[in-house]
């Protein structure tokens, strides 16, 4: 797992798409920083939770090429008959795009700096702000992850993953125009956004962290499944 | 140390694979013939656990694949016929992941030091392998299969695309890691195989069609002594004039070569040296022997020959070629109209 994870982390920046995606979220993060700021609102957590819809773009970024370039580049047979099991292939890449993420939100360790210098802030609402967003980035990634690995295209794989990422996030939306009461709960509950929104109202809640857990354990599986189902077909 | 029994693969309605067995002792050196689509890299790759099996069991070193994988694929370096090379790395650091994705025990300095020593990659292991030529991708990729050390190497068409000293050399490498490797190579160049292989398989349809040694196979080939011969003269006449020379099975025309010169094919009957002969009934109708040259069936025409059977006629002829004075049991079975399997299983003393 620490091979693939080291691979894959490092192969963000021997391409231009690490240095993309830190580049888009270092723009928006400072922008929203500097706006938030100069509003009069002190919370380094509104600007995580700002960043959402941009999280949302950047993951297909991120993931797009983690199971689909392997297969193209046919390195994957260097992968699947190494000795090394198929949870660990998928997981080094996964925690690989996470990381990349977390390098991408490591600048709000600063904004919580200079903010806490002026004024005193709860600092948790910024820790639950913090843990929300890379929630809610695995819960993206290993989605991305799974729809890379059922094709050979990073393009394919990158405008799908988008647009389910839209969809999930934004299911809640479609809540109004649905008649069926459960069908229109279910899209208001289980909308990313909602969940994820939760973490930005200070208020820790075991559901939302266990959701968004499941939902990466389950696409993770489904990825690991998508790889091995290769070698039956 | 690999024991493959009744190996099948299936590819949706496809049967890739059919019912393929072998034994290969530790220390051998194999080489896997067929041609395009024969079922050779499929085989290699149920081998390398990288596809699964539909039937049958294959262990290697006594693990089986599919119970013990790790284990197993531990025992085992795989070079497939695209080498699989992340081409936004450097040679070194490829060699590193793999190193490390291998969990190998080795020192890993002086391990990666000598493969790259071994495979000759000193002078590009620091660049990129986006920038590598096939010759050198190719040799990385052995690489690859070497780290760790593996007892078993499998190499699909190892040789490919590389220039002809690029051929030889790990045509050496090769023979040299046979010493204390087993090792399996799939070609369609049968020289090369016939290099360092001590025993062949060769491979059509999804089966095994012969399993034996380079030399016996060869000497299935020198039984066939036709002869092709060019001779100024008319060509009807002479094809008379050679129908009736003792020895002579049949005479067909290959039709006008040179100015005035026709080539004959004449085949002898069973184990006839007609050359003398021939010679003298061309020089007693007062005509002017050019050439007489053996039409040895080569390597590559059997091989040919062998896979290419389709139909019964083709395979009573394939009997005629496999049923070779020597020592060895002969099965063919026709199983329907259009396959046809020859299976010649070798008898005790080759290979001990």
């Amino acid at each position: 797992m620490c091979a693939v994870f080291k691979r894959e982390f490092r192969s963000y920046f021997s391409t231009p798409i690490g240095f993309i995606v830190l580049a888009v979220c270092y723009f928006f993060l400072g922008l929203y920083f500097s706006m938030i700021y100069t509003f009069g609102s002190p919370e380094v957590s509104e600007v995580i939770m700002a960043m959402a819809t941009v999280i949302v773009f950047t993951m297909p970024v991120i993931t797009m090429r983690l199971m689909s370039e392997d297969r193209r580049q046919k390195v994957d047979q260097a992968l699947l008959t190494a000795p090394v099991s198929l949870t660990a292939i998928v997981m080094g890449k996964f925690f690989a795009a996470l990381a990349l993420l977390a390098v991408a939100f490591a600048p709000t360790v600063i904004f919580e700096i200079i903010v806490l210098s002026y004024v005193s802030v709860n600092i948790m609402s910024y820790i639950y702000a913090l843990l929300g967003i890379l929630l809610l980035g695995s819960a993206l990634i290993s989605i991305g992850m799974f729809i890379s690995s059922l094709t050979e295209s990073s393009v394919v794989s990158a405008i799908l993953t988008l647009v389910i990422n839209i969809l999930v996030l934004y299911m809640s939306s479609f809540a109004g125009m649905v008649n069926v009461t459960w069908l229109a709960n279910i899209l208001e509950k289980a909308a990313f956004i909602n969940v994820f929104d939760n973490f930005g109202a200070n208020v820790f809640s075991v559901s939302d962290v266990v959701y968004f857990v499941s939902i990466s354990a389950a696409f993770l599986f489904l990825c690991v499944r998508s790889l091995d189902k290769r070698r039956w077909a | 140390m690999i024991e493959v029994t009744g190996l099948s693969k299936r590819y949706g309605t496809h049967l890739a694979v059919k019912d393929v067995s072998f034994n290969i002792e530790k220390g051998e050196v194999i080489g896997f013939l067929g041609p395009n689509g024969a079922g050779k890299s499929t085989i290699m790759n149920i081998l390398t656990g990288y596809l699964s099996l539909t039937q049958g069991k294959v262990a290697i070193d006594g693990y089986d694949i599919t119970e013990y994988p790790e284990d197993a694929k531990r025992r085992i370096g795989y070079l497939p016929e695209i080498p699989p090379l992340y081409i936004d790395m450097k040679v070194r650091e490829y060699l590193n992941f793999i190193y490390d994705l291998k969990k190998v025990k080795f020192p890993k300095k002086p391990h990666i030091d000598e493969i790259i020593r071994l495979v000759k990659i000193e002078d590009v292991q620091n660049r990129l392998i986006k920038n590598l030529s096939k010759g050198y991708r190719q040799r990385v990729g052995f690489a690859q299969a070497l780290i760790g050390n593996p007892d078993v190497l499998i190499l699909d068409e190892p040789t490919v695309g590389l220039d002809p000293k690029q051929i030889i050399e790990i045509r050496n490498l090769i023979a040299r890691l046979g010493k204390n490797h087993t090792i399996i190579l799939s070609s369609h160049i049968l020289s090369e195989i016939q290099a360092v292989c001590k025993r062949v398989i060769i491979i059509n349809h999804g089966q095994i069609i012969a399993d034996d040694t380079p030399d016996n196979l060869s000497n299935k080939l020198s039984q066939d002594h036709s002869l092709v011969a060019r001779i100024v003269c008319a060509e009807q006449d002479m094809l008379d004039a050679l129908k009736t020379v003792k020895g002579v099975k049949s005479v067909t025309s290959l039709g006008r070569k040179e100015d005035n010169s026709f080539d004959f094919l004449i085949e002898p009957e069973a184990g006839a040296d007609i050359r003398g002969e021939v010679f003298k009934r061309v020089a007693a109708r007062g005509r002017t022997l050019l050439s007489l040259t053996s039409n040895k069936v080569s390597l590559e025409q059997i091989f040919l020959r062998l896979t290419e059977a389709t139909d019964n006629d083709e395979a009573r002829r394939l009997l005629g070629v496999a049923e070779t004075p020597q020592s060895e049991k002969v099965n063919i079975e026709i199983t329907d109209g259009d396959t046809v399997t020859v299976k010649t299983e070798n008898s005790t003393e080759e290979e001990k």
